[in-house]
C-alpha cells in the first residue's frame, strides 16, 4: 500500500508559502501522493489551483483530489481544469470525484441538489469524451486522460464508480469501514464485468503534536464537519493523534486491500508533515 | 454526576451498577414503573463470548450470573417428524426473574437508589432531563424518551410481519430447540430453551396470515395456550405451556442514527432491537451498558465532556449493534419464508437453518460439530452421485468433451466426503468435477467477431483455475450483437470452426498436463441497446468514436442519456433474431461446447424485451409480463431446439431490475418457472443493469437471496455469482440449498 499526505490548504487560513513547502518536502518524503478535499461555502483553498500550486514545485508525487465535488462545475470546466493539472505535472494527476453531501455548497453555487446522482454520471462521460476528442483542450498528458476515482458510499455510487470510473475514493472511516465498502466496489466492478479491479483509496485525518495542537486539529473537524450534526464529534474522535493509532490505521487498510492511503493534516504546519514523514520512516 | 435511569431492565440496573462502581460518589437513581419482581418474559440466551466481558466489568455479578445459568450445547432441529442434533454451541441461560434480581441486589449493594412502581411520562421525562446530568433511557421496545427525543435522533422502527409470542413451559428441555409444525392453517415453529432445570422459554411465531386463519387474532390467552400446547405436544413432552402476559406481538425492528440527545444517552431495546431468533438483545442491552459506563468515567464527572464521552460510547457501540442487526435481519427473513424449505430433507434444512444469518459458515461449522458437518458432506455428495448416476442413462453423446459422459465414471458412494463446493453435478449428459464457475470477463479482443489468442489464452487460465465449469464472455447471435467492437461472436461459421479447434487445443492441453475435465459453457446473446460501445476498459456504453453501428431493442429507448438510440425491433424482424440464437446454439453445439448458457440479463437484448423499463411495446411481446416475457420464451424454445437435446442449457436471467418501477422478483420467479417449462436447466441468477441508475446493494453475497426464492420457489437448479470468494462461502450456499453452483471471484492470483 502507498501512502499520500493531504495538502495543508484544505485547512481555512492556511499560508501560501506552508503549502508550496509542504508540496516540497512531501515530494521529498516518504509519501507516493499530495491530496485535497473539495468544498465551496468553506475556507479551504480550491482544489485545481492548490494542485496546480504543489505540481509547479513537486516531480515525483501524484496528485489526487479526494474528491472533487463534480456537479457544481460544469463537466466541460472540469475536464479543462483536469487536464490542465495533468499537463503542469507531466501527468500526475488522479481525478477523484464525487457528490459531496453539503446541501451549502450546492446553494451557494446555485445547483440544484437534486438528480445530482445521475448528472454525475453524465459528466462522467462528458469528462472522459471532452479529453478524447479534444472538444475542450488542453488534452491531457496522458492518452486517456489521467485515472478517474468516484466515491460515495450508496450503492448507485457504486455501479456508477464501476461503470465509468478507474477507481473507488472511499470517505474515511475504520479499517472495517473501509473493508466493507471496498468489498462492495469490487462487487459492483466484477458484476459490470469491467476487466482488471478497481484502484481503491482511503483516507483518514491526522494531526501530531502537543495537547494544544491535537485539541487545534479536533476543532478544525468539528468544523468542517458541523453540518453532519452529531457526526462531526465521531469524526473528531476518529482523528489520528498518535503514531501508534497511525501505524495501527495503517495496517488496517493494508489488510483490508487499500492501494493508496491519503492522510489529510488538521492543522497547517509544516511540523505536520515532518511529523507524519516520521512515523511513516 | 446526578444521572438518572429511566427503566429498570437489565440496560439500566447493569449501567447503574457499574457506573456506581467505578465512582460511588455519582447520585444515581433507577426508576422502574413495575414492582421489583414482577417480570415478564421468561427465560434469556447467552453465548460464552458475552460472558468474558461480564466479567471484567463487575466480577461479583459476574459470578452471581453464571451461577445461576444452565448451559448446554446443542441445538435441536425437529421437522418432519425428525430431530437433528447440532452440537458444539456452547449456550447458557438465565431466567430473566433471577437476572433482574442478581442486578437490583447489586445496584442497591452499590449506593443505587431503586425507585419501582413509578412510571413517568413523557412531560416527567423532559423534566427529568432538565434536572439531572444524564439521563439514561433504558425504558426498553416501545420507550417513553424515544417518543420525547426519537426525531433528534433519527427513529427508524419497522413493525415485522409474523406475529410471536413468549410463553414458558415447566420442564427443562435439553437443548436449543427449533420446532416447526404444520398445522391445518399453515407452518409455525417454536424456539425454545431451558432456563433452569425445570423451565424452559417457548416462543411461538408464525406468519400473520396463518395467525388469523388459525383465529388467534380473536383468541383468549386460554385459547392461544390451548392451540399451541396441542400442536408441540410432542415437544412439550405432556406438559403445559404457561402464559406471563403472553400475547401476540409483531416484533420491532428499531435502529436509530444517533443514540444521544443533548444529555440523554438511549440503550438497549430502547435504541436497538434485534429480533429474538438471534437471541442477543439482553446481551446487546448489557454491553451498552458496559460501554456508557465506560464513557461516564472517562468524562470524570464533568458534564462539559459528556458529548464527547456520549460519542465514543456511540462510536464503540453502534458498529458492532449493526452487525447484529444485519445477521439479526437475515434470520428474521428466514423464519417469515421458511415455508420455502418445507420441501428440504432435515439435515439440509437444519444445515440452512444454521447458517441462517451469514454468521455461521461451512467452516465455522465444522469447528463446533465436525460431525455434523461430515454428515451433510455425506448427504450431498450422495445426493449428488445418485443424481449423477440417474441422469446418465442418456445416449447420443457427442464424444467431443471428456466431460461428457455415459454415466460409468460416476464415482462410488464415500464416508468421506468433499465439502459440497466439490461434490460433481450432472446436467443432462454433462458431469462436472465440481459446483465451481468460473466467468472471465471479455477481453474486447475480437476482430470481427473472431476470436484469438487472448480467448484461448482466457480459457486455458480458466480451465487449470479448478473451477468445474468455464462461461464464455458473451459471443455474439449477429453482428449488431456485439457489445464492443472488440466482442466474440456466434454468428459466422468461421467463428464456429475456430472455437472449436480453440476448445480443442486448450482441452488437449489441460488433458496433456494431466488436469481434470472441465466443462465449457458458450454464452450467446445479443446486446440490443448496449451494443456498439467502446471497450469496456474505457467506461460503460458508451458509443464508438467512429464506425457505429445501428442499434436494436424492445422499444426505441436510450440505455443511458450518453448512449445511441435504438430502434424498435418490428414484429417481422424478429424470426431472424430468433433464427440468429438458434444458429448459434447449433454451432455451439458443433464446436464442442459442453453447455450453453443464453443471455436474458445485463440490459441486453432479451432482458430488454423482459423489463418494463425497457419495453413498451404494444404489441404482442409488451405490455403485460406474459407479453414481455413472450419473445424471450421462444429464442429459448428455438435454441433448445437447436442445442442438442442431452445437453444442458443455462439462462443468465436478470432476476430484478432493482428499480422501482422494473422487474420485481416475483416477475422473476415467474420468469423462471416458465424457463424450466421450456428446457432450461439451470437458472444463472443476475440483477440490474436493465437501466444505468438503479438501486443496488452490493451486500456480501447480494445475489443469492434472489437464487435462493428461484431456486426454492420455482424449483430449478440455479448458478449465482456476486463477490463469492472463499471455497467456504461457496460450500456453504450450496449446502443450505441456496444455489446448485457458484461463479466464484477469485481474487488476483
Ligand atoms: C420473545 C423475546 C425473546 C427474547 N429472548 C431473548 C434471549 O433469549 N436472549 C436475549 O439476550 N434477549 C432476548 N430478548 C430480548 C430482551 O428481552 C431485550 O432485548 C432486553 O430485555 C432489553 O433490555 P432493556 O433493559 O433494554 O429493556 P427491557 O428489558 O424492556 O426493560 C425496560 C424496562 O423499562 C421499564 N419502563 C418502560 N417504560 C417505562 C416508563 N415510562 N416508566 C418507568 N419504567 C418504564 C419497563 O417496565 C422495563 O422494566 C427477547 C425478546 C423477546 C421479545
Amino acid at each position: 500500500m502507498r501512502v499520500g499526505v493531504g495538502l495543508p490548504g484544505i485547512v481555512p487560513g492556511a499560508e501560501g508559502d506552508v503549502v508550496l513547502e509542504w508540496a516540497r518536502r512531501a515530494d521529498s518524503g516518504p509519501f507516493s501522493s499530495l491530496g485535497t478535499i473539495d468544498r465551496l461555502a468553506y475556507g479551504n483553498q480550491e482544489a485545481f489551483a492548490m494542485l496546480a500550486a504543489a505540481a509547479a514545485v513537486t516531480s515525483r508525487v501524484r496528485l489526487v483530489t479526494m474528491a472533487v465535488i463534480a456537479p457544481l462545475r460544469p463537466a466541460a470546466l472540469l475536464a479543462k481544469e483536469a487536464a490542465t493539472v495533468d499537463r503542469l505535472s507531466g501527468g500526475r494527476l488522479v481525478l477523484g470525484l464525487a457528490t459531496g453531501a453539503r446541501q451549502e455548497d450546492y446553494m451557494v453555487a446555485g445547483v440544484d441538489g437534486r438528480g445530482r446522482g445521475p448528472r454525475f454520471s453524465e459528466q462522467l462521460v462528458a469528462i472522459r469524451s471532452a479529453w478524447e476528442e479534444g472538444t475542450v483542450g488542453p488534452r491531457p498528458a496522458r492518452e486517456g486522460g489521467p485515472p478517474i476515482l468516484v466515491g460515495g458510499s450508496s450503492g448507485p455510487a457504486f455501479a456508477r464508480m464501476a461503470r465509468l470510473a478507474d477507481g473507488y475514493v472511499h470517505g474515511g472511516g475504520p479499517p472495517r469501514a473501509f473493508a466493507n465498502a471496498a468489498a462492495r466496489a469490487l462487487a459492483a466492478w466484477s458484476e459490470a464485468e469491467r476487466p482488471g479491479r478497481p484502484d481503491l483509496w482511503g483516507q483518514a485525518y491526522f494531526t501530531l503534536g502537543d495537547g494544544g495542537t491535537v485539541e487545534r486539529g479536533a476543532m478544525y473537524l468539528r468544523d468542517y464537519y458541523a453540518f453532519t450534526g452529531p457526526f462531526a464529534e465521531k469524526i473528531a474522535a476518529g482523528n489520528l493523534t498518535t503514531s501508534q493509532a497511525i501505524v495501527d490505521l495503517y495496517r488496517g487498510y493494508e489488510d483490508a486491500g487499500c492501494d493508496e492511503l491519503v492522510l489529510l493534516p488538521t492543522v497547517a504546519s509544516l511540523d505536520q508533515v515532518d511529523r507524519l514523514a516520521q512515523v511513516l520512516a | 454526576m446526578r444521572i438518572a435511569v429511566l427503566g429498570g431492565g437489565p440496560a439500566g440496573l447493569y449501567l447503574a451498577a457499574l457506573a456506581m462502581r467505578a465512582d460511588p460518589s455519582h447520585d444515581i437513581t433507577v426508576i422502574e414503573r413495575n414492582p421489583p419482581d414482577a417480570t415478564f418474559g421468561w427465560g434469556v440466551v447467552f453465548s460464552e463470548e458475552t460472558l468474558g466481558e461480564f466479567r471484567e466489568a463487575d466480577p461479583k455479578s459476574y459470578e452471581e450470573i453464571t451461577e445461576s445459568f444452565v448451559r448446554w450445547d446443542a441445538i435441536d432441529v425437529r421437522y418432519r417428524g425428525e430431530t437433528v442434533r447440532v452440537g458444539g454451541q456452547a449456550f447458557s441461560a438465565i431466567a430473566r426473574k433471577e437476572l433482574l434480581g442478581i442486578l437490583q441486589r447489586r445496584c442497591a449493594e452499590l449506593g443505587v437508589a431503586l425507585e419501582f412502581e413509578r412510571e413517568l411520562t413523557e412531560e416527567d421525562v423532559r423534566g427529568l432531563a432538565g434536572e439531572v446530568d444524564l439521563l439514561v433511557a433504558a425504558d426498553g421496545v416501545n420507550s417513553t424518551a424515544r417518543r420525547v427525543w426519537g426525531d433528534e435522533l433519527g427513529s427508524s422502527i419497522d413493525p415485522r410481519s409474523t406475529r410471536y409470542v413468549w410463553f414458558g413451559t415447566d420442564f427443562g428441555l435439553r437443548a436449543f430447540t427449533f420446532s416447526f409444525r404444520e398445522s391445518e392453517h399453515g407452518l409455525f415453529q417454536a424456539h425454545a430453551y431451558p432456563f433452569d432445570a425445570t423451565t424452559s422459554t417457548f416462543i411461538v411465531e408464525t406468519r400473520e396470515e396463518v395467525w388469523q386463519r388459525a383465529g388467534l387474532d380473536r383468541a383468549s390467552d386460554e385459547e392461544s395456550i390451548a392451540f399451541c400446547e396441542a400442536l408441540f405436544a410432542e415437544d412439550l413432552e405432556g406438559h403445559r405451556l404457561l402464559s406471563n402476559r403472553s400475547l401476540w406481538f409483531n416484533f420491532l425492528t428499531v435502529k436509530h442514527d444517533t443514540w444521544h440527545a443533548g444529555n440523554v444517552a438511549f440503550m438497549g431495546d430502547a435504541v436497538h432491537t434485534a429480533h429474538f431468533t438471534i437471541g442477543s438483545g439482553t446481551k446487546l442491552a448489557m454491553e451498552d451498558a458496559i460501554s456508557l459506563a465506560g464513557a461516564i468515567e472517562r468524562c470524570g464527572g464533568d458534564p462539559a465532556r459528556l458529548e464527547q464521552a456520549l460519542t465514543y460510547y456511540e462510536l464503540e457501540r453502534q458498529p458492532a449493534v449493526e452487525r447484529l442487526q444485519e445477521a439479526a435481519r437475515e434470520s428474521q427473513t428466514y423464519f417469515e419464508n421458511v415455508d420455502r424449505y418445507a420441501g428440504f430433507e432435515p439435515v439440509q434444512f437444519a444445515f440452512n437453518l444454521l447458517t441462517r444469518s451469514g454468521r455461521i459458515g461451512h467452516g465455522n461449522l465444522a469447528l463446533r460439530d465436525p460431525g455434523f458437518v461430515a454428515r451433510v458432506d455425506a448427504w450431498f455428495a450422495e445426493r449428488a452421485r445418485a443424481a449423477s448416476g440417474a441422469g446418465a442413462a442418456g445416449q447420443g453423446v457427442s464424444a467431443t468433451s471428456p466431460v461428457q459422459t455415459s454415466g460409468e465414471r460416476t464415482p462410488p458412494p464415500r464416508r468421506i466426503a468433499p465439502p459440497p463446493m466439490f461434490a460433481p453435478i450432472r446436467l443432462g449428459s454433462v458431469l462436472l468435477p465440481n459446483r465451481a464457475v468460473q466467468a472471465p470477463v471479455s477481453t474486447d479482443a475480437a476482430v470481427d467477431g473472431m476470436p484469438g489468442e487472448a480467448h484461448a489464452g482466457q480459457l486455458a487460465e480458466a480451465l487449470t483455475s479448478g473451477a468445474g465449469l468455464v462461461i464464455t464472455e458473451m459471443l455474439a447471435v449477429s453482428p449488431e450483437g456485439r457489445t464492443t467492437a472488440g466482442s466474440a461472436g456466434l454468428y459466422l461459421l468461421e467463428h464456429a470452426r475456430t472455437w472449436e479447434r480453440l476448445l480443442a487445443r486448450v482441452r488437449g492441453e489441460l488433458s496433456a498436463a494431466g488436469g481434470p475435465p472441465v466443462g465449457v459453457a458458450a454464452q450467446i446473446g445479443h446486446a440490443g441497446r448496449r451494443g456498439s460501445s467502446r471497450p469496456r476498459r474505457e467506461g460503460l456504453d458508451r458509443p464508438l468514436a467512429v464506425g457505429n453501428w445501428p442499434l436494436v431493442s424492445a422499444s426505441a429507448l436510450t440505455y443511458a442519456p450518453w448512449s445511441r438510440f435504438p430502434r424498435e425491433l418490428l414484429p417481422e424482424e424478429l424470426p431472424g433474431i430468433r433464427e440468429a440464437f438458434a444458429r448459434a446454439a447449433r454451432w455451439a453445439g458443433e464446436a464442442g461446447f459442453d453447455v450453453l448458457e443464453v443471455n436474458m440479463a445485463q440490459g441486453y437484448l432479451l432482458a430488454a424485451f423482459l423489463s418494463p423499463l425497457a419495453n413498451e411495446r404494444r404489441d404482442a411481446y409488451g405490455g403485460s409480463p406474459e407479453g414481455r416475457l413472450r419473445f424471450p420464451l421462444e429464442v429459448v424454445e428455438a435454441v433448445r431446439e437447436a442445442w442438442p437435446a442431452d445437453r444442458p442449457l443455462v439462462v443468465r436471467l436478470v432476476a430484478e431490475d432493482r428499480h422501482r418501477r422494473g422487474l420485481s422478483l416475483d416477475e422473476g420467479v415467474t420468469a423462471a418457472r416458465a424457463l424450466a417449462d421450456r428446457g432450461c436447466d439451470v437458472v444463472h441468477v443476475h440483477g440490474g443493469w436493465t437501466v444505468p441508475e438503479t438501486r443496488p446493494e452490493y451486500r456480501r453475497f447480494h445475489l443469492v437471496p434472489a437464487s435462493d426464492r428461484i431456486r426454492n420457489e420455482a424449483g430449478v437448479p440455479t448458478m449465482v455469482g456476486g463477490r463469492i470468494v472463499t471455497r467456504d462461502d461457496a460450500s456453504t450456499i450450496l449446502a443450505a440449498g441456496r444455489a446448485d453452483l457458484c461463479v466464484l471471484d477469485l481474487p488476483p492470483p
